[in-house]
């Protein structure tokens, strides 16, 4: 019953690390971009809302409501600016155009608001869980996460499956060049596929923020499992990452269950060993079909 | 007549290389122009600077009077100028409906449904939902043309229709254009397969290493006069033209 219950609690856990992935994997898949400053972007998020939330007396479960759209504006304007020229120049300097970025932000986050830990009160959200059994209990909070990070998921694989904007990010990710002579401006649907990434990334900030404590230098540490998570489910794969997720959480909770210092290394071993024995992951797909 | 497509002294570069070198060619309104040459003569170049995929570094091209040198590739193809690639360049995450969708993201308004190129394909309905891949060489160029013609185009660029497909199916996609000529269509295409240019262009232009060797009409000219054109040496066999 022990184990049963490291599962389940895998498999929540599973969903915040498949929600901060999820915009990692959507910008390697469309631009094979790699975002160095992914967790440094959420942790962001987070702060927004630490400022957003007093100031405007809005709810932190419903912060989301002002911090995902900003962010998806900010991810336009980051991918039209800074993003787009690096890209032109040479994809590899994406690399370092993100690491900057990731050290920039960190240091002006610690700049502005110290090196505290933060993190948002929800309430009983937090504490609440409904029992399964004597053993087993579900909290209210990471069921939350796991299920916006799998409407999340299934929202996107639908949008780029059916809908005419994804079908464009597709085309763009399948063949640049043959995009353009149909008249797509390639750059504007990088632009939008990076908006809906950092939309997300936004979403997994403020999860963080809800599940435990942040700090300006918590993102790195964030994306390396976002990382592991992509991996492990197959490059540029959405259900894999959702899957991937899932995977690294209950890799983490099992660990812990074997020793308490096996838990932050469970993930990594994971990683290590789908990397040696499935390099393409447990899901392997070509481009976003 | 007047010139759809007049191109005036242009010259493009790869790098060091010139790869088109003061071309001056000029499309009447319901023609097939075809440009021949050699392996790395410009054609492609020619083509797809046209498309708007790279820049020239001097001259103009101007497309129903008005200069679109500098305009961008997205505008140009909804003015009507749309470029079937050489090597089809379909997209093949997605299946042959979306392919032909995509093709409609700057349709203009004509005679070209997703529709009417189901009807001209009669195969290609049954196997909408199928990816590309799936589809044999000449299936495949069907999509590539079908994708092209839905944006309705007034000017359709044909970069090497003919490549690794073999000679039949090259004939019957080389049927269809008498169709497209018909609804208006001007054809600019590009090919090797020097027999099947003449067959179907009214206008024929020769490039060699990216000039000019011969521009008019395929009537006026003896074959080894095209074949001198074509490899830039004068042939003592006079009696074919190469293939």
């Amino acid at each position: 019953m022990i184990w049963l219950n490291a599962l389940v609690q895998g498999i929540m856990l599973g969903g915040l690390y498949a929600l901060f992935a999820c915009g990692l994997s959507l910008l390697f898949g469309v631009m094979e971009v790699i975002n160095l400053a992914h967790g440094d972007m959420a942790v962001a998020a987070g702060y927004l809302a630490v400022v957003l939330i007093p100031a405007t007396h809005i709810g932190a479960l419903w912060s989301f409501v002002i911090v995902v759209p900003i962010f998806a504006v900010g991810g336009y304007l980051l991918q039209r600016t800074l993003l787009q020229r690096s890209l032109d120049v040479d994809p590899l300097i994406t690399l370092l155009v993100t690491f900057g970025l990731s050290i920039v932000l960190e240091n002006v986050l610690l700049e502005v608001f110290s090196a505290d830990s933060h993190s948002f009160a929800v309430g009983s959200l937090v504490t609440g869980a409904f029992k399964l059994n004597a053993q087993i209990s579900i909290g209210y909070l990471p069921l939350l996460i796991l299920a916006v990070a799998v409407v999340v998921l299934i929202g996107l694989q639908l949008l780029l499956s059916y809908s005419k904007t994804g079908r464009l990010i597709r085309a763009v990710a399948d063949d640049r060049e043959a995009s353009q002579i149909t008249g797509i401006d390639y750059r504007h649907i990088f632009g939008l596929a990076a908006s809906i990434a950092l939309g997300t990334v936004a979403l997994a900030g403020l999860a963080l923020g809800m599940y435990s404590q942040f700090n300006p230098t918590t993102g790195p540490s964030y994306l390396i499992y976002a990382f592991e998570a992509v991996v492990v489910g197959g490059l540029g794969s959405l259900w894999g990452t959702l899957l991937g997720g899932v995977v690294l959480g209950i890799a983490t909770t099992v660990g812990f269950q074997l020793s308490p210092n096996f838990g932050a290394l469970g993930p990594h071993l994971v990683f290590l060993a789908v990397l040696a024995f499935l390099p393409r992951g447990l899901l392997p797909k070509k481009a976003l079909a | 007549m007047s010139a759809l497509l007049e191109l005036e002294d242009l010259s493009v570069c790869h790098g060091q290389l010139t790869a088109v070198d003061h071309v001056s060619l000029a499309v009447e309104a319901g023609q097939v122009l075809a440009v021949i040459g050699a392996n790395g003569a410009g054609k492609s170049t020619l083509l797809r600077t046209i498309a708007g995929l790279h820049r020239p570094v001097s001259g103009t091209i101007r497309y129903d009077g008005t200069d679109i040198t500098n305009i961008p590739i997205q505008r140009r193809v909804a003015d009507g100028i749309v470029l079937v690639p050489e090597g089809r360049r379909l997209f093949p995450s997605l299946s042959v409906e979306e392919n032909l969708l995509v093709g409609t993201y700057r349709s203009r308004q004509g005679p070209f449904s997703l529709s009417r190129i189901y009807e001209m394909f009669p195969w290609m309905a049954s196997r909408r939902k199928e990816h590309t891949g799936q589809l044999s060489g000449g299936q495949q160029q069907a999509v590539a043309i079908g994708r092209a013609l839905v944006a309705n185009p007034r000017l359709l660029l044909l970069d090497e229709l003919s490549l690794g497909l073999a000679p039949i199916v090259v004939r019957q996609i080389y049927a269809m254009l008498p169709e497209l000529l018909n609804s208006g269509i001007t054809v600019l295409l590009v090919e090797q397969d020097v027999s099947q240019a003449l067959s179907v262009a009214q206008r024929i232009h020769c490039l060699l290493e990216g000039r000019t060797t011969l521009s008019g009409k395929p009537s006026q000219f003896h074959p080894s006069q095209i074949e001198e054109a074509y490899f830039g040496v004068r042939s003592s066999n006079h009696s074919d033209i190469p293939g």
